[in-house]
């Protein structure tokens, strides 16, 4: 890794901020500070070398655009804000006496075989192996791609450092007026936690929290290039829409499920089946129904009065119909994981509301519905995986991406991108940015419900 | 917190349930709202089955009831479009996907439970960790790896990626931790090796984890499209989803009969495969909340 002296500055700063960091840990635990200091600066030293090695310090070189430059400085922030969180958690550990196993210890003690360790090594081989070669291995190859200007096919690559990324920003973008924004967002965050401990003021602090969100998006509006603009807001737009509606629809059809007739059974059996319809078959049934001329959707809308829709050609109407179709999809999955949770709802707890004389809407939103939770937060995580993923044979099949890249979510993107268009290095920086956000979003989760999944013991 | 439990007893009916009634007043009330959600559910495929039968004309008069042109739609789509061969190739990725994940699910679960080995949380979180990275994402290094192993254009390219999985591997952990330990003490007393032992005690006590998990493979296996219209080129080995891509212009011009009438076959076997192993997919996948 070549060291450039403008990066003397920076590294100061996160050496001295990890030694701080850890040691405060260490005190807190009463334990001798200068260990903690100590461990602290390796990390702050060690930590920006995770991006900073393999891109060389590219970003530092002269000559390179200021964007570059300010990219490159985030880039090692976080490469030591990540080796010092991970500093923490283990520091924690240890120093609370715990061993890091029993994270995952299981209860099992009494019928263990007693046999050498090469069996369980034996029968885990097949599956770490598999996972290596087709999983990590092109997860790993992805961050080296989206350093790379590389052509499907083409055997030559040119090094890019870090400019496949820095080409989703408008230039010029970061001025005043975003630093201005970024400064209020910081604040924004900053001040929520005090002001929602402080309790009594939940209005205030829910104020500050979508002021907060505002400030963000006006901020990406503001530097991201408008190409790209378009292609995130198509992912969370259509990808919210799924969401919630998908959620809310499936909570009130398992809810009618739920209740006790005859026949239950082939009642649930003719309401959850579209899980097993495909997203691509999903999209050519709609594609035929949304037909503006000779489509049956136009036709009963015609039938009852009103005036055809152009589900094709109008950018608004094609997004609705994406959301439409796989709200469909989704619903049969929403209703079975819902009818599911209503089994786990206590009954005794909704008698007593009903003596109570809480009546029927009352008890389904104040006992019913945060009894879900759980289940509602497991079928946020997988309708998004689906919005995000799945929903690439739809599109393909409904609208192409079209009118206009209307309907054009990201990981239609990546595809156009890097293998319609062959440019695998920025379609390989798109996809890193979609990990992020699937990685973003399903931590904010974790965090806002306060909740782990743990699988076992 | 959610948790996918796996468990062989029927979900115990609450107390309340027997006397729910009293949420919704009468049930013919509850009936009639059932069956209009159901005809709303099944309008898009009962649509298409519908038009799967018209001749574009038909389609286009929006003729209601069963058409003229069954005999003719089902020729040009197995005849002239070779669905029978799409069908075949999805069925044979299908079935090999969803048995070889569950054999390398059962023997992950078989090391997780039943051994002690030093590093085990170190290789629980190297696979948990592969949750968060879905094969779609890492599309394009994918797609080059394929290709540099020259695998382009065969059947192990669109099977091999797919044969472990996070998913799988925690099920059988779940499952296996959640039976009582005699079963293993017994067994070993017996002399039985951990293979014996998998074969006949565990595998014929978790038919319903493994049921669960065979639907949820094979249907997805079955609606695999982006991967298989990347790398598969070869119209003898493509699977189904993408097969039906090419109806959309069967003679030339849009033609909805033939395309409705794919999309309706394509569908009936994960649908069959769904509605068949039903019970063993609700059983063995009884959500249970735990703190």
């Amino acid at each position: 890794m070549t060291f450039y002296s403008n990066m003397l500055p920076v590294f100061i700063v996160t050496v001295v901020a990890g030694a701080l960091y850890i040691a405060s840990i260490f005190q807190r635990f009463k334990r001798p500070v200068i260990y903690g200091v100590g461990i602290g600066a390796v990390a702050g030293l060690v930590g920006p070398m995770i991006f900073m090695a393999p891109l060389d310090s590219c970003t530092f070189e002269t000559g390179r655009e200021p964007i570059d430059y300010w990219f490159g400085i985030v880039l090692f922030v976080l490469g030591a804000a990540l080796l010092l969180g991970a500093a923490r958690w283990v520091a924690r550990f240890w120093l609370s006496g715990r061993a890091i196993a029993s994270l995952v210890e299981d209860q099992t003690t009494m019928g263990v075989y007693k046999a050498s360790p090469l069996i369980p090594v034996l029968l885990l081989l097949p599956t770490i192996i598999i996972l290596t070669f087709f999983l990590y291995y092109p997860l790993i190859d992805t961050f080296r791609l989206s350093t790379l200007l590389v052509k499907l096919g083409a055997p030559r690559t040119v090094f890019r450092c870090v400019t496949n990324f820095t080409d989703f920003f408008e230039p010029g973008g970061f001025d005043y007026t975003a630093l201005a924004l970024v400064l209020g967002l910081v604040i924004a965050f900053l001040a929520y936690q005090p002001l929602k401990e402080a309790g009594g003021s939940e209005l205030r602090a829910v104020f500050i929290y979508v002021s907060a969100i505002v400030i963000a998006f006006m901020l990406l509006n503001r530097i991201i290039e408008p190409d790209y603009r378009e292609v995130l807001f198509n992912t969370f737009f259509i990808a919210s829409a799924i969401v919630i509606l998908g959620l809310i629809f499936g909570l009130a059809i398992a809810y009618l499920a739920y209740q006790p007739v005859r026949g239950a059974f082939i009642y649930r059996t003719l309401l959850i089946w579209p899980y097993a319809i495909s997203p691509a078959i999903a999209g050519i049934i709609f594609f035929v129904m949304f037909d503006p001329v000779s489509g049956v959707i136009n036709h009963i809308i015609e039938l009852l009065g009103g005036e055809g829709l152009d589900w094709i050609r109008d950018p608004w109407m094609a997004r609705a119909a994406i959301i439409i179709t796989s709200v469909w999809k989704t619903l049969g999955y929403n209703i079975l994981f819902y009818i599911a949770g209503l089994q786990t709802v206590p009954g005794d707890l909704l008698e007593a509301a009903e003596i109570d004389g809480a009546n029927a809407w009352q008890r389904f939103r104040n006992i019913i519905v945060p009894a879900l939770s759980p289940i509602t937060f497991f079928l946020i995580v997988t309708n998004l995986t689906y919005a995000f993923f799945n929903i690439f044979g739809t599109i393909d099949f409904l609208t192409k991406g079209g009118p206009a890249g209307a309907t054009s979510v990201s990981i239609y993107e990546i595809v156009e991108l890097g293998i319609r268009h062959k440019d695998l290095g920025r379609a390989a920086a798109q996809s890193i940015v979609l990990f992020l956000m699937v990685i973003g979003v399903t931590v904010f989760q974790f965090r806002t419900s306060g909740r782990r999944v743990t699988y076992g013991a | 917190m959610s948790t996918i439990t796996t468990s062989n007893r029927k979900t115990a009916r609450p107390a309340y349930a027997r006397r729910r009634e009293s949420l919704l007043p009468k049930r013919w009330y509850v009936h009639i709202l059932l069956w209009i959600t159901i005809f709303i559910v099944g309008f898009p495929l009962l649509y298409a089955i519908v038009v799967s039968t018209q001749s574009n004309a038909e389609t286009l008069s929006f003729q209601a009831t069963f058409g003229s042109h069954t005999r003719a739609n089902l020729e040009t789509v197995i005849v002239d479009r070779n669905l029978l061969r799409f069908m075949w190739n999805s069925t044979l990725l299908a079935i090999f996907v969803t048995i070889g994940k569950t054999i390398l699910s059962l023997l992950a679960g078989l090391a997780f439970v039943y051994f002690r080995f030093p590093g085990k949380w170190l290789v629980f979180g190297f696979i948990l960790i592969t949750l968060l990275m879905p094969t779609e994402m890492l599309i394009i290094a994918l797609f080059r790896l394929v290709s540099e192993l020259e695998w382009g254009n065969t059947f192990w390219a669109i099977s091999v990626p797919f044969l472990a999985s996070a998913t799988g591997s925690f099920l059988f952990r779940q499952h296996f931790a959640n039976l009582p330990s005699e079963l293993s003490e017994a067994a070993q007393i017996d002399g039985a090796n951990p293979l014996q032992f998998l074969i006949r005690v565990l595998i014929p006590i978790s038919w319903n984890t493994i049921g669960a998990l065979a639907v949820i493979q094979f249907v997805y296996m079955w609606n695999q499209y982006l991967w298989p219209s990347l790398i598969i080129k070869d119209e003898r080995i493509q699977v189904v989803q993408v097969g039906l891509g090419a109806l959309r212009n069967a003679e030339g011009s849009l033609t909805y009969g033939p395309m409705m009438m794919g999309a309706v076959i394509a569908t009936i076997p994960p649908v069959v495969v769904f509605i068949l192993l039903q019970r063993q997919f609700m059983r063995g996948f009884a959500i249970s909340r735990d703190k």
